[in-house]
């Protein structure tokens, strides 16, 4: 094993939208419940009595912070459990129709293209219309799920569900409203997100939690059918033993993000306009992916028209500067990405797009050292690029 | 220096990033994706990314992917179906050498400061009187000096072989004292994209429309049929649902008239071909090969011919010093000098 290079001061980590570091507080929350309060909260001595009580108290704590009631919560493996058992649960237990939008999540838009669902095109740069919702369900029938993400994870647009969920209770009144409110929670208070949708699902680690759990959020009265099948935890909503751990570093990572999430909106959109105008001022080909004030404060979505995003990343990261592109596929391979391909992105820009996501563990500093690299990095690639 | 190696999985690019690094070059090991759709073989699949990887971790290097899938389907995918449309034989190992392996990963790594990029072919690099030329690998039996005879001087000054000069046993061997996951992986055969259970002809038929055609011998009656006359390659004995008899070969294939004809062994013979696509890896390489004699190689591990190159007014030409068996429309034969050791360059074999 070589020693690990853990993103420290010399490293700008601007990649929080696809994990941001576990906050120290969640770390040590869950730090007890490895060796000392180990035990298995399904069991009925007095240890496990403890881990239940942990159990209990994160859901009531969670619960408090999305504004739904205790039992509306289950606990999943993460943001991708979540969106299959929305739509894949909805459409085994009722059949019907599920639609979502092309620029969905993987998670969201295989499991709608694996039923056999609606995937309806967008035309807009940007958050998806709830005339063009509207529209789509119009013209279907028997639309049992439709899926919308709070906030989508390129490009950082939120979506309206406030107007959505009209749209989809005006032309779909028996359909389930999902949203994939992953790329939300650092951003947007999920208290008026919830009231308009019927299942809301998180992902813990984008919030500084741990990997491997996540949040579904299923209202009362709503019925989905399990994923996963065997001891009936989480009222037979979703079997397996509980992640003690996990669930209390959840609960405390999502209390810290709310918590601070007025404060940092403000101090990390600032730093994210500063970035942007850097970008755009110093990259003749540097083309913002948004319009200002449709995005959330944490991400800056930038392409580079005329060039490649691996070599961008590349260089990058030599320069100690983490940021990503689109999604990975399994080989590692950098996937054109569907997002911008869907929002009609010529090639040329989808071909040389860069996503900055800034968090809780953002410096003023990290902006400018970013800008630098990448300003040199593409001054490197462009001047090849016309020899 | 610091050098970009194109690593495939496999054993030779493992241990040339081994060579390398022991060498002290500052080694990046690159896997390129090339193939998106499905393949149970070749160069391409995850589990031949995951091996790069990890001999990349075990020798403390980095490892990145590059994606170049689509240029994969336009240089190489898209050609090969193409050719098989036109009745031709054609070479994929050897566009993608030229488009991807090397042009490609030739550009990047200039655009990204890399000092060298480096295969694990086996091929040297031999300086012959002041230009570099693509010399045969150490193992005569291994040798790729073949597939990747398209190399200029310019792209060679770039480029290095760290295997070339080794005996793929000893490749093998230096992989095993290493413990290399891929020290013992097997050599890869086929068309990378296409897998071993759904063939050639699964492959290309959902990407082509295949047409049955009459087999014919040389007076022009009618001896046979074949279903598909877009997987019927020149010199084929089998499949033409001949029988028994004499042994035939297929002589011509005229995919428009929907016609293969057959004949004897003989008549596979011919004096000349034409050649087209040519390759020089320097300007003045065309005046020096022309009209004098060098030895061709047909195939990735084909026999030597005695051959002379000409340029009429009808183009280039390859008359053989005595006659050969025909080279299949599509080939590509490489000319080496009189003692068989560099590649003077290279042509497609045409009708």
């Amino acid at each position: 094993m070589t020693t690990s290079s853990a993103p420290g001061s010399e490293y700008v980590y601007l990649d929080h939208a696809a994990t941001s570091p576990l906050r120290p507080e969640a770390r040590a929350a869950m730090e007890p419940f490895g060796d000392v309060m180990y035990a298995n909260p399904s069991g009925s001595h007095r240890f496990a009595r403890e881990a239940r009580r942990a159990i209990d108290e994160a859901r009531d704590q969670i619960a408090e912070l999305i504004g739904c009631r205790p039992g509306e919560i289950v606990f999943t493996s993460g943001g991708t459990e979540g969106a299959n058992s929305a739509v894949l649960g909805t459409v085994r237990r009722s059949g019907g129709v599920a639609v979502c939008s092309a620029t969905e999540h993987h998670a969201v838009l295989h499991c709608v293209e694996h039923v056999g669902g609606v995937v309806v095109p967008v035309t807009e740069q940007g958050p998806l219309s709830p005339d063009v919702v509207r529209e789509t369900l119009g013209g279907l029938s028997n639309v049992s799920v439709v899926s919308v993400m709070a906030v989508n994870n390129e490009t950082g647009a939120i979506n309206d569900l406030e107007h959505i969920s009209h749209a989809v209770r005006g032309r779909a009144e028996n359909a389930i409203l999902h949203t994939d409110a992953v790329q939300a929670a650092c951003w947007l208070d999920l208290r008026i997100i919830w009231p308009h949708v019927d299942v809301l699902t998180l992902s813990a680690h984008k919030f500084g939690g741990p990997k491997g759990m996540g949040v579904m959020v299923i209202r009362d009265g709503v019925h989905l059918e399990p994923l996963i099948l065997g001891g009936g935890q989480e009222r037979d909503r979703r079997s397996g033993t509980h992640n003690v751990a996990g669930i209390v570093g959840t609960a405390t990572a999502l209390a810290l993000t709310d918590q601070h999430r007025d404060v940092e909106v403000q101090r990390l959109g600032a730093l994210r306009d500063e970035l942007i105008a850097g970008l755009t001022a110093r990259i003749p080909c540097a083309v913002p992916t948004l319009q200002p004030g449709v995005g959330i404060a944490g991400t800056a979505h930038v392409c580079l028209d005329g060039l490649e995003s691996e070599s961008v990343l590349y260089l990058l990261d030599t320069a100690n500067v983490c940021v990503s592109a689109a999604s990975a596929c399994a080989s590692g391979a950098m996937e054109p990405s569907h997002v911008l391909a869907a929002m009609n992105v010529p090639r040329s820009r989808v071909n040389g797009s860069l996503r900055f996501s800034l968090g809780h563990t953002t410096k003023s500093a990290d902006i400018a050292k970013a800008i630098d690299a990448t300003v040199a990095a593409a001054e490197r690639l462009s001047a090849v690029a016309k020899k | 220096m610091k050098v970009l190696l194109a690593m495939s999985g496999g054993v030779d690019s493992s241990v040339a990033a081994l060579v390398l690094r022991n060498q002290g070059h500052d080694v990046v090991g690159v896997t390129m994706r090339l193939w998106g759709g499905e393949s149970d073989t070749g160069c391409c699949s995850v589990s031949d990314v995951d091996d790069a990887r990890r001999v990349a971790q075990q020798l403390g290097i980095d490892h990145l992917v590059f994606n170049f899938s689509e240029e994969f389907n336009d240089h190489v995918v898209n050609p090969y179906v193409a050719s098989h449309v036109a009745g031709t034989t054609p070479n994929p190992c050897i566009e993608c050498n030229r488009h991807l392996k090397f042009d490609r990963l030739i550009e990047r790594g200039r655009a990204l400061g890399f000092d060298a990029v480096a295969t694990g072919h086996h091929a040297r690099i031999v300086d012959d009187n002041g230009v570099l030329r693509v010399g045969r690998g150490e193992d005569a039996l291994k040798d790729q000096s073949y597939v990747v005879h398209m190399l200029s001087g310019e792209d060679l000054a770039y480029m290095m072989f760290p295997v070339g000069f080794m005996q793929k046993s000893d490749v093998r061997q230096l992989g095993v004292d290493f413990g290399l996951r891929t020290a013992t992986k097997p050599d890869s055969q086929d068309v990378c994209f296409i897998g071993t259970t759904i063939g050639r002809a699964g492959f290309l038929e959902p990407r082509l429309t295949f047409n049955a055609a009459e087999v014919v011998d040389q007076s022009g009656a009618k001896v046979g049929e074949v279903s598909a006359v877009e997987l019927v390659t020149l010199g084929q004995r089998r499949g033409l649902g001949l029988g028994g008899g004499d042994k035939r070969y297929v002589v011509a294939v005229d995919v428009p008239a929907r016609r293969v004809t057959v004949g004897d062994e003989a008549s596979l013979f011919v004096e000349s071909e034409k050649l087209t696509g040519m390759v020089w890896p320097h300007a003045e390489d065309e005046n020096l090969v022309l009209n004098t004699e060098v030895l061709v190689q047909g195939s990735a591990h084909g026999e030597r011919s005695a051959a002379r190159i000409e340029h009429t007014d009808e183009g280039f030409r390859m008359v053989w010093a005595r006659p050969n068996r025909r080279i299949a429309p599509g080939q590509t034969v490489v000319f080496y000098d009189a003692n068989d050791t560099v590649v003077l360059g290279g042509g497609i074999v045409t009708t």
